[in-house]
């Protein structure tokens, strides 16, 4: 792959698709990921199909919404810091307007009786989609009967107190760290994938 | 502290427990709404609801209509600034060496604990959003209608590739029926 040379139209075409893939995708950041796949690698041909799978599993390893790592990231690797902006801005643009659009058409529709009724009918529904990502989370984190101690201690603590989030969080690295450690002293190493996708 | 900087604070928290989908910085934002009583339970939820059948990631979306709630087309902004900024520094600061980081063995380890723990916090809030909704726990410890919707919802949602807009469609027009007749 020959480097391109970093010129302002080649800025503005990182935003713009960026800005274009980002309203394609619905049913969260993750939807984005296959959208963003087919634009920089088959599409724009920026990245190989390599980089991308590598990029793909350092943005799961950071904090903040996948999507907005991705692009930051690929803008990054693309046209460097410049790059970086352009593809973050192009991310967050268009879907930031769509939603002060629908915030105020919910501000101005929500006493009706009707969208009562029907929020009314939504709201369960939001519970199992919550539940639901806890769900599909499990079946590929939950490695062993460890990690399922683990998940029920979090929510015996936040039971008891909800503002020991960042505890939870930050004792669950730790944790992390330790077991695998102590379980590679002990010559039983913790096999970091589920027993089921081992090949 | 004026109003920006508070939602700037509370949204910039959330960041940090951004993990796997939007969904784990639900338990913290319930707490930062209730504190400044910025919004209740209910329209948090609603806020939710509509950010799950918009285009883009959950927790951007969330923050922007959230913080539209609470201030307005600024509040919004300062709301998605503060919880998407973190991400393009950090990789404006450390993108070079995010690569090697990732493969270091303790880094590696970390997430063998910390994956665990997000799901706790995710199933906690599923299970906060169900009380606070009044599903479960509420004047009759259970609302059969929310619930049997909730139940029908999750089963169809583990089990099929339907997407979510069709359930919050279907749902809403339950809802409108439910209340006609």
């Amino acid at each position: 792959m020959e480097k391109k040379r970093i010129n302002f139209k080649f800025i503005l075409e990182i935003f713009f698709s960026f800005f274009k893939i980002s309203p394609l995708s619905f049913g969260g950041g993750f939807a984005m990921i296959p959208i963003m796949e087919e634009e920089v690698v088959h599409k724009k041909k920026w990245v190989k199909k390599e980089q991308i799978v590598d990029i793909f599993a350092i943005i799961q390893s950071l904090p903040g919404a996948i999507a907005v790592n991705a692009a930051s990231l690929v803008g990054y690797q693309v046209a460097g810091i410049v790059g970086a902006i352009a593809a973050f801005l192009g991310v967050i643009l268009p879907t930031f307007a769509i939603m002060v659009i629908f915030g105020a058409m919910l501000i101005t529709y929500q006493h009706n009786f009707y969208v009562q009724a029907a929020l009314q009918g939504i709201r369960p529904v939001v519970v199992a989609m919550i539940a639901s990502a806890a769900f599909k989370m499990s079946k590929v984190s939950l490695i062993d009967k460890t990690c399922l101690a683990i998940t029920a201690l979090s929510i015996v603590t936040l039971l008891y107190h909800k503002s020991l989030i960042f505890v939870v969080i930050v004792s669950g690295a730790i944790l992390g760290i330790v077991l695998v450690n102590i379980r590679i002293k002990l010559n039983r190493p913790v096999s970091l994938v589920k027993a089921s996708e081992r090949k | 502290m004026s109003m920006f900087e508070s939602v700037f604070v509370a949204f910039s928290k959330l960041w940090i427990v951004i993990f796997g989908g939007g969904y784990a910085m639900l338990p913290l934002l319930q707490t930062e709404m209730k504190t400044h009583g910025w919004l209740s339970t209910s329209q948090l939820t609603d806020s939710i609801a509509v950010s799950a059948m918009a285009p883009g990631p959950i927790a951007t979306n969330t923050a922007a209509i959230v913080g539209f709630k609470i201030d307005g087309i600024w509040g919004a902004l300062i709301a998605s600034i503060a919880l998407t900024l973190p991400s393009l520094l950090v990789i404006l600061l450390v993108g070079k060496v995010l690569g090697k980081l990732q493969e270091h063995r303790n880094f590696k380890a970390a997430f063998y604990g910390l994956r665990p723990a997000i799901i706790g916090v995710i199933i906690f809030a599923a299970i906060n959003f169900a009380v606070s909704n009044h599903i479960i726990g509420g004047r009759n410890i259970l609302d059969i209608k929310s619930a049997i919707l909730m139940i029908v919802a999750f089963v169809i949602l583990i089990r099929t590739k339907l997407h979510p807009v069709y359930l919050i469609i279907a749902a809403a027009l339950i809802g409108i029926l439910l209340s006609v007749i």
